[in-house]
């Protein structure tokens, strides 16, 4: 099957800086993709160039068999199956979230249903309240209201969840689970792994320009491999061990302490720990 | 499934009438619009009283130069000022990432212009009417011209307004930048003071810019004909006037679409 977005050697310098640098990727039909990455790892300046926001230096790019990159080719029958929900916007503040959506509706030519897409972001009671009104994460729903809208195949989401408390967090999780369900290609980038971890298929992690690695969230950096760390307690001392056979420690271990271990736990890196080895590895 | 994208005049249309209801619901937007000039015009109505010709009060003058100001106002001002803090919102990228034909902004921003404009004109000529003297003109003939000026204007001040947007770097400088532009226009150009009285290098560097065209052109509407001899010229200069703006439309129209910014880098 033809990817949805398909990348080959991307470059972008600004100057002297190469943001992006020889980068290849891609991302296939009805996949939630992740990239991850600290700030300044090129990963805006990637999805810019696929949203067909900004041009590539080089590279061979096809995003739903168009290449965005080249200035004109992002026309207007390519945007129509396309939705965008950039970082942290603030207009649209004076219209109701229903009057922001029927008018962004009008945009498209085969645009959802108002009223279900107020009902699949969850904004039905702030259906008629102005969008300044709102808390910060209902606006962000709004915003993701407005990049469903026109039912795009292929949605861009860029930094969905800063500043959301936890609650809002797992309720927007819940969303784009369900849009992955109606078979809406996701593009995600993301600053949080728990995020990553509950919604990726597959994530890159990103930096200074370079893709790490590419894998599943439980897959990252071997990370299903990696040596478990066991804790407990004995005669009052913090112990820990690590070893590729906690199981087998753990028996053993009771044998010798006699049944219960006191504060035992088992730990195996997190995804979070994965990551920040990564990109700490790649610090000059 | 239609794959038929709907029409760039219908979503401009639509999008004009977005424009009007944000306008309307954000009080800074009519106070700074719509009030501001009428303010002006009380204040400086009822200082200065005096004839300055026979059958000519100041405030006639006045309000001659205040309804030429207006097309600054609604036009290049309210554009220049408002595209900025779109941009600065993240509203224009938004449009961008959108099958949103980017005429149809535009045509959004004309009709927002020409009804704010409309209505600016139509309470300064009743406030003008009601209160300072100001004859209507009796002749089609002064009509014609007026609403001649009126879509010139407009037209020339909105694309200049749009070309200018992309001059301040932010909707904070844009205000900064923007109001004391046009108000040091409006000194230069005749609407605050008798133009003739103004010393020559300001009537020179006046005659660059269109409000100084606009202003005469409203002035050869509402004041007698015989009003015509106390020009710098000594006669309206009709013909010059719509032929100085229509170079500046002709300028800022290329200006405006190589220049504009849908983002803010």
């Amino acid at each position: 099957m033809q990817p949805i977005i398909e990348i080959k050697g991307l470059r972008k310098s600004y100057g002297a800086l190469a943001v992006v640098k020889d980068l290849s990727l891609d991302i296939h039909a009805g996949e939630i993709f992740a990239i991850l990455g600290p700030n300044g790892a090129g990963k805006t300046t990637t999805v810019e160039i696929l949203e067909g926001f900004r041009n590539a230096d080089s590279g061979e790019i096809s995003v739903l068999g168009i290449n965005p990159a080249i200035k004109g080719k992002a026309g207007l029958a390519w945007r129509n199956r396309i939705g965008i929900v950039l970082q942290s916007t603030q207009d649209t503040a004076e219209l109701t979230v229903r009057e922001a959506l029927t008018h962004f509706a009008s945009y498209y030519s085969n645009p959802r249903d108002v009223n279900d897409v107020i009902a699949l972001v969850g904004l039905s009671e702030k259906a008629d309240d102005r969008a300044r009104t709102l808390s910060g994460g209902q606006r962000r729903r709004l915003d993701v209201g407005l990049g469903i809208i026109g039912r795009p195949e292929l949605l861009f989401l860029d930094e969905p969840t800063t500043g959301f408390d936890p609650e809002a967090r797992r309720a927007f999780w819940v969303l784009i689970k369900q849009l992955k369900t109606e078979g809406t290609t996701i593009l995600l980038t993301t600053h949080y792994l728990d995020e990553a971890e509950a919604l990726a298929d597959r994530v890159a992690v990103m930096n200074h320009g370079e893709i790490l690695e590419v894998s599943t969230p439980a897959l990252l950096g071997g990370r299903s491999q990696a040596k478990a760390t066991v804790s407990w307690s004995e005669g009052g001392v913090a112990k820990s061990e690590r070893t590729d056979t906690p199981t087998d420690f753990v028996k053993s271990l009771s044998n010798r302490l006699g049944g219960e271990i006191p504060e035992l736990s088992i730990h195996r890196p997190s995804l979070e720990d994965i990551y920040l080895s990564m990109i700490g590895a790649t610090h000059e | 499934m239609s794959n038929q994208l709907p029409g760039a005049v219908a979503i401009g249309i639509k999008r004009g009438g977005l424009e009007l209801k944000q306008f309307f619901r954000q009080r800074e937007s009519v106070v700074f619009t719509l009030l501001f000039p009428l303010i002006l015009l009380a204040i400086f109505g009822s200082v200065f009283s005096n004839t300055i010709a026979p059958n000519v009060t100041f405030s006639q003058y006045f309000v001659a130069g205040m309804i030429a100001s207006a097309l600054v106002n609604t036009g290049f001002q309210q554009i220049a000022i408002f595209i900025p803090i779109e941009r600065d919102l993240g509203a224009l990228k938004r449009l961008r990432g959108t099958p949103m034909p980017a005429t149809s902004y535009f045509i959004g921003k004309a009709i927002l212009v020409t009804v704010s404009m409309l209505l600016q004109v139509v309470l300064l000529l009743a406030a003008g009417v009601a209160f300072f003297g100001v004859n209507l003109p009796t002749q089609s003939q002064k009509w014609l011209l007026f609403i001649a000026l009126l879509v010139m204007g407009s037209l020339v001040s909105t694309i200049l307004g749009v070309a200018f947007s992309s001059v301040p770097k932010n909707a904070r400088g844009a205000s900064a930048i923007v109001s004391p532009v046009v108000i040091v226009l409006q000194f230069f150009s005749g609407v605050f003071f008798i133009f003739t009285d103004l010393p020559k290098w300001m009537q020179q560097v006046a005659a660059i810019f269109p409000l100084k065209w606009l202003t005469q052109g409203m002035r050869s509407v509402f004041l007698p004909e015989n009003f015509a001899t106390r020009e710098i010229v000594g006669n309206w200069e009709t013909g010059r006037t719509f032929a100085i703006i229509g170079i500046w439309l002709i300028v800022g129209t290329i200006l405006a679409i190589r220049t504009f910014k849908w983002d803010r880098e």
